[in-house]
């Protein structure tokens, strides 16, 4: 193929600039790409939009919910959107949860700790390793991310009491390491991050960075983790997302060290005449992982907009 | 471009690797404890006959050979999952980089909303109770009660009691709950292609978006489009908790039993650890291989 071969030859053209080709620099020239029409795009965005509607059924369906009064939840059809709405849903909730032993602030605050220190340290954790498995330079690197890819793909039912025995042995249970430490040994990242580093963050950034004498931990840190943002942004929503809906089965019992969702699932154990609060109860915990949505991805955007990769 | 890369093992003194041991070091010992070590003990379970009160007793093909003689059960779960595997694994993948390859070249707004609604349903949580409701199978259900309206059916169909639309069904439901990852890391992996990579292009004599896409979107992509792959391949196999709430288990005709959810009865109903152990064991191979196919597949399309 011609045209590939030209094309990596104009690869290493930019990876490797030219002194003399300086006013080149990205940004100076107009970018030529084929981009649709006007009327293409209008097009195009009415189908998306209907699709997305579609997607965003569910979502739509219990924020609807959360606001019918007792009288249209019980109604027979059953109505998908809101006719009469009220507040009433969300104002009981401090009078059911007047009734826990510990304040709801405690559930809170060890909710959202728990998430924000997860999801930092996992980052980290995770992007380091798969730096090291894509950058590094020692035995059986090859293997070893065979092993951590394949991993993902043994199915965890079996794993549950392998896994409690281990905790209890190095007495992580009812702690908060229990809620921290297990993320840590996921895969996900590390192969998400990998595959991002070997995609995008060419080695001969990494050498022309050791030729200025910069260490290891400060290349990682100053050249490859803002290379690949928009990775490791996508990768805090889907942690954060996990960490905080997280509910540890039989490894927590401490009424202070538990966390919202292991305490909704109390308040909205009361049947019929509690749908509509624990609809409601549903809304309240998509409302951080949406947050921490739109800030990663304008952020993603922004990283974008600055252009990929840059000499 | 990778003339004189690194420097080969022995030159790089131990000084110079040791942070890359230090780096590495954080993941790699809770990987192997609270990863490889139940996989391992996985394993070997699955070579015993064990109920979780006694101690494991060493009975070994055993397990292996009663999956494959005498339980009709498992060897139509297999099946489900592998049909289920064949046809949404591929069409998830497919839609989700067709999707965030659309949306990606709106403007940075668009792109957000837009994406904000094709991942709602990994936000909404497990929210798949709405397509009981759709499909409810009396004449109140919204499926129902449009195809009725129409005139398309003249009596309400019972969807989740016949094996006919179960399988569909469920299809649908698992592609609208598996965008999430692949799109994302789909939409992230667009959007580091460097812009001088498509200009550099265009310079070069890229006549159309279909040529640009062929030689500068895609390979450029091959890394994330991998990563996509096997977090199809992964939903795809392990599909279980919709069929169950869907279909209920077992569901009618055995339709659409999937082996996690065969493997979960057994686990958490019947006691059997060593023998879920061992059906882990036979779906992880089957993942593995289709996992190296893919990769062949993708090796092979790349040249």
């Amino acid at each position: 193929m011609v045209i590939v071969d030209k094309i990596n030859a104009l690869k290493l053209k930019i990876f490797k600039p030219n002194p003399n080709k300086q006013s080149l620099a990205p940004g100076r020239l107009p970018c030529r790409r084929y981009t649709r029409t006007k009327f293409g795009d209008f097009v195009m965005f009415v189908m998306l939009a209907a699709a997305g509607l579609f997607t965003m059924l569910p979502l739509i369906y219990a924020v609807a919910t959360s606001f019918k009064p007792l009288d249209e939840l019980l109604i027979f059809p059953p109505r998908f959107l809101v006719r009469r709405p009220t507040l009433n849903n969300y104002l009981v909730l401090p009078d059911l949860m007047a009734a826990l032993k510990v304040p709801l602030s405690r559930y809170i605050f060890n909710g959202v700790s728990n998430a924000i220190v997860t999801t930092s340290v996992y980052i980290v954790v995770s992007s380091m390793a798969a730096y090291v498995l894509c950058k590094g330079n020692f035995k059986h690197k090859g293997a070893i991310f065979m092993i951590v890819q394949f991993s993902l793909m043994f199915n965890s039912i079996t794993l549950g009491i392998p896994r409690y025995l281990i905790y209890s042995y190095l007495g992580m249970i009812d702690t908060y390491w229990v809620y921290i430490l297990p993320h840590m040994a996921a895969t996900l990242g590390v192969f998400l991050m990998k595959q991002y580093i070997e995609g995008y963050v060419p080695d001969a950034f990494i050498e022309a960075a050791k030729i200025d004498g910069a260490g290891t931990f400060r290349i990682f840190w100053t050249i490859v983790m803002p290379i690949v943002k928009p990775a490791w942004l996508t990768l805090t929503l889907f942690t954060f997302r996990d960490v905080w809906s997280e509910i540890p089965s039989g490894t927590i019992f401490t009424e202070q060290l538990k966390t919202l969702p292991q305490i909704m699932g109390q308040i909205t154990a009361g049947g019929a005449a509690r749908a509509g609060s624990a609809m409601a109860t549903t809304v309240i915990m998509m409302i951080p992982p949406i947050i921490v949505y739109l800030i990663s991805q304008s952020n993603v955007i922004e990283a974008m907009s600055s252009a990929g990769i840059k000499e | 471009m990778k003339k004189n890369k690194t420097k080969s093992l022995k030159q790089e003194s131990f000084r110079e690797r040791f942070p890359m041991y230090v780096m590495f070091a954080p993941f790699f010992i809770f990987f192997v404890l609270f990863t490889i070590l139940p996989i391992l003990s996985s394993i070997v379970l699955s070579f015993t006959s064990y109920d979780m009160i006694s101690i494991p007793k060493f009975i070994g093909f055993d397990n292996y050979r009663r999956m494959i003689v005498n339980d009709p059960t498992f060897l139509i779960t297999v099946k489900n999952t592998l049909l289920f595997a064949v046809i949404a694994g591929p069409l998830g993948f497919l839609l989700s980089f067709v999707l965030a390859w659309f949306v990606n070249e709106f403007s940075p707004k668009v792109r957000t909303l837009l994406s904000f609604m094709f991942y709602a349903p990994a936000l909404a949580g497990n929210a798949y109770f709405i397509w009981q409701v759709a499909f409810s199978g009396d004449s109140y259900g919204y499926v129902n009660s449009m195809l009725l309206s129409i005139g398309i059916i003249t009596e309400p169909i019972v969807w989740f009691k016949n094996a006919t639309y179960l399988m569909p069904i469920l299809i649908i439901v698992q592609l609208w709950q598996s965008m999430g990852i692949s799109f994302l890391s789909n939409i992230s992996g667009l959007q580091n292609v460097s812009r001088d990579m498509y200009e550099a292009g265009a310079i070069d004599g890229i006549k159309s978006r279909w040529q640009e896409l062929r030689y500068i979107t895609l390979p450029s992509m091959s890394h994330m489009l991998m990563f996509s792959a096997v977090m199809q391949i992964q939903s795809s196999f392990s599909v279980s908790a919709i069929a169950v709430a869907l279909a209920g288990y077992p569901s009618k005709g055995n339709a659409v039993d999937t082996i996690v959810s065969l493997m979960s009865d057994v686990a958490t109903v019947r006691y059997e650890m060593g023998y879920a152990s061992s059906m882990a064991v036979v779906l992880f191979l089957m993942m593995v291989t289709t996992r190296l196919l893919v990769g062949k597949i993708m090796a092979v399309v790349q040249k």
